[in-house]
This record gives structure tokens, sequence and C-alpha cells, in this order.
């Protein structure tokens, strides 16, 4: 139950932002759809006790990939998927907890909660790059075999 | 050789007015140099060149031409004139544009407003917020405190940015008043979990485009406008980070 309440809203929010970011009309469902399957492996990686940043990690690279998947289909930039589907990764929670922890000036938590915060927005970051290399690594190879 | 200046000109008009529409509206600094080089080629400018940074575009064939530089002063995010403007540059390059006939669909695109309605922007702001919040494991009871502050934060936001030329500024006061709005509605008893409803009212204002893009334009070698990106992004997450802190601190 817990998993489609996470899936009916993840997909709403991403599309939301869709919707903010003025993406066009067509790709709105595209976008709610990219969020939604982001945000369902980060959830079942974080609710098996998997790290944080290795579940973003994942999630990015997952959501880059199929991004670049419906760029190709519909011709359009992948910055309208990709960036629906990395809002809901943003370590928002973690870098607000950091927050109020330095105003009530327990600085220790609020580092180690900044720099928790830090590392999840560097394993989106590194999902998003590893993903697009393997892409273009595959273009690469088509192109070889197309000329071949 | 006498009559091909004038020609270049306008090629390097046109280059420059897709670059313009494309940085104001949000897309990597990969795609806008990538953009205006194929433009360029198609029209017959093989070798031209440019640096672009968040705040302005400077493109110079490689000809005794000048360069030509642009500035950007104001930047917002608008997904749909990207990918118009990608679809221009993609009809210029197959040659089923003509320069005459792109640069009169660029000015079109560059004048139009294609932006969804403010309300619907609020509505979709205000849904995303109470997603959120369920979605970080908030309790349904807070939805609705959280659909309304969101919606709040991200409206006073938006007329705040009217008013004041400062982003940092609109963002640190929205974020101010969507602390003091969750504080009351607690207080009133309506919603029980503070910091899921602040979280999820946050979520509109978080610069996750901004991130993703600095990233990206770090990775893509574009060190100057990746570095001037994260500042800004930095900068926004921080002007939010305070408004919230200031509430914490008359709190305690």
């Amino acid at each position: 139950m817990t998993i489609i309440i996470n899936l009916m809203t993840s997909f709403i929010a991403a599309a939301a932002f869709g919707v903010i970011f003025n993406a066009p009309k067509k790709s709105l469902l595209q976008c709610g759809f990219v969020g939604m399957f982001g945000w369902l492996i980060y959830i079942s990686l974080v609710n098996h006790n998997h790290d944080a940043v290795l579940a973003s990690l994942i999630a990015a690279i997952f959501i880059s990939a199929i991004s670049q998947v419906f760029a190709k289909i519909y011709r359009t930039p992948i910055i309208i998927f990709s960036v629906a589907g990395i809002i809901p990764l943003v370590p928002g929670g973690i870098a607000y907890d950091a927050m109020r922890n330095f105003v009530e000036n327990d600085y220790n938590m609020a580092i180690q909660l900044a720099a928790r915060a830090f590392m999840i927005s560097g394993a989106i970051a590194v999902g998003l790059v590893i993903s697009e290399v393997i892409y273009q690594l595959i273009m690469k190879a088509r192109l070889k075999l197309k000329k071949a | 050789m006498e009559n091909k200046y004038p020609q270049t000109f306008e090629v390097i008009e046109l280059c420059l007015l897709a670059g313009k529409i494309m940085l104001q509206c949000g897309a990597e600094t990969y795609r806008v140099e990538d953009t205006m080089t194929r433009i360029a080629a198609a029209l017959g400018i093989p070798n031209s060149h440019s640096y672009v940074t968040p705040t302005g575009i400077v493109f110079s064939t490689d000809d005794t031409n000048p360069a030509k530089l642009i500035r950007i002063s104001e930047r917002t995010t608008d997904l749909y004139k990207v990918t118009l403007v990608n679809g221009v540059s993609r009809k210029v390059s197959s040659g089923e544009m003509t320069r005459e006939q792109a640069f009169l669909k660029l000015k079109e695109i560059e004048n139009a407003n294609y932006t969804f309605p403010i309300y619907q922007q609020i509505l979709a702001a205000s849904i995303a917020s109470a997603c959120f919040m369920v979605m970080f494991q908030g309790e349904w009871n807070n939805f609705i405190p959280a659909l309304i502050t969101g919606g709040v934060g991200f409206t006073s936001f938006i007329f705040l940015h009217r008013v004041v030329q400062i982003k940092f500024f609109s963002e640190f006061i929205a974020s101010f008043i969507i602390g003091i709005l969750s504080i009351l509605f607690i207080k009133a008893g309506l919603g029980t979990q503070l910091d899921k409803i602040i979280i999820g009212s946050v979520m509109p204002l978080v610069p996750g485009l901004l991130i993703t893009n600095a990233v990206r334009d770090l990775m893509a070698g574009h060190l100057v406008s990746g570095l001037s990106k994260g500042a800004e992004a930095f900068l926004t997450a921080f002007a939010i980070g305070a408004g919230i802190a200031v509430v914490f601190s008359f709190l305690s």
C-alpha cells in the first residue's frame, strides 16, 4: 500500500514540476513517469537498508537512461525528462536538517548532515554522468558497426 | 568576396539569437554551444567559436570578422522554448528551413509567452509540496497544511521576484513566510510534523535544475559556467536555509 502511495505521489510531484519548469504539455506524462521510476528505485533500495548515497547513484543512472530513451523517441532535449526525475532525489530534507542544527548550535550534527547532503548530490551528479558516458559509448559502437 | 560578409553577419545574428533564447530559458551550456555551432555549420561557417557563460555569449567566426558579444541578464526556466529552438536548429541543419525562415521563427519564439498561467503554476507547486510531504514519510493529516504553505510560499516568491530584482532576497523571504506559516499551522493544531511540512513546502524553491546543470557543465569541461551555476545554486539553497533558520531562531 505504501508503495502505491509513493508511486502516485512521486508521479504527481514530478509532473507538477514539469508544469513549474514549463515543459511541453505533451511530455508532462513522461516527466511524471521518469520521476516515479526514479523514486521507485530509490525508495525500494532505501527500504532494503541500502545507503541513501548508493540508492541515489543507482536511481540517477536509471533516470538518465530512461531520459535518453525518451529524448530519442520524442526528439526533445534530454534535460526536460532528467530534471523532473532528479527533483525527488535532491536531498532537501537532509539539507534542511543540517540548517536547523546549525541554528540550534549543534555544529557537530550539522556538519555531519551537510556532508551527507553533499555526498548525495554528488552521487546524483555522478550517476547522470555515468549514464551519459555509457550512452556515448553505445552510440560510438553503433557508428562503428554501421561503417564496418 | 564582397557580398560574403553581409550574409555572414546575418548568420551570426541568427546563431546569437538562438543561443540567447536557449540560455535565458535554462538550457545546459554545452547544448547552447552545440546548437550555435551546428546552425553556423549548416549555413556555411564551418569553424565558428562560441564561448558561453551564464551571463553572456561571445561568438566569432574563424575569419577576419569581429566577434560579437551578447549579454544575458535575466534567466528563467522555460523548457518549452528550449525544445522549440532545438527543433529549429534541427531543421536548419537538415536544410528544411532557410536562414530567413529560421530567423523569423526564432523572433516569434523569443517574443511569445508559452508559460502555463500563473494560477496553474501555483496549483502545481502546492500539489507538488503536498506530495513531497507524503513521499518523505509525513502523515496524511499534514497534507492540507503542506498544500497551503507550499502554494503561499511559491506565490510570494513569484510576486516578490517581480518587485525586487534580487532573486536571493525573494527566496529568503518566501522561505521565511513558509516557516512562519508552518509554525502557525502547528500551533493551530492543524498539522503535527513541523519538519515534514517545511521540507515539502520548500521543495518548489529548491534549485534542482541548477545543481544538475552545474555538474553537467563541469563534467563537460565548461568550468567557468559550471562553477558560476554552482555558486548560484549554493546561494539559492543558502537563502532558503537562512529564511527557515531565522524563523527557528525566533522560536527557540
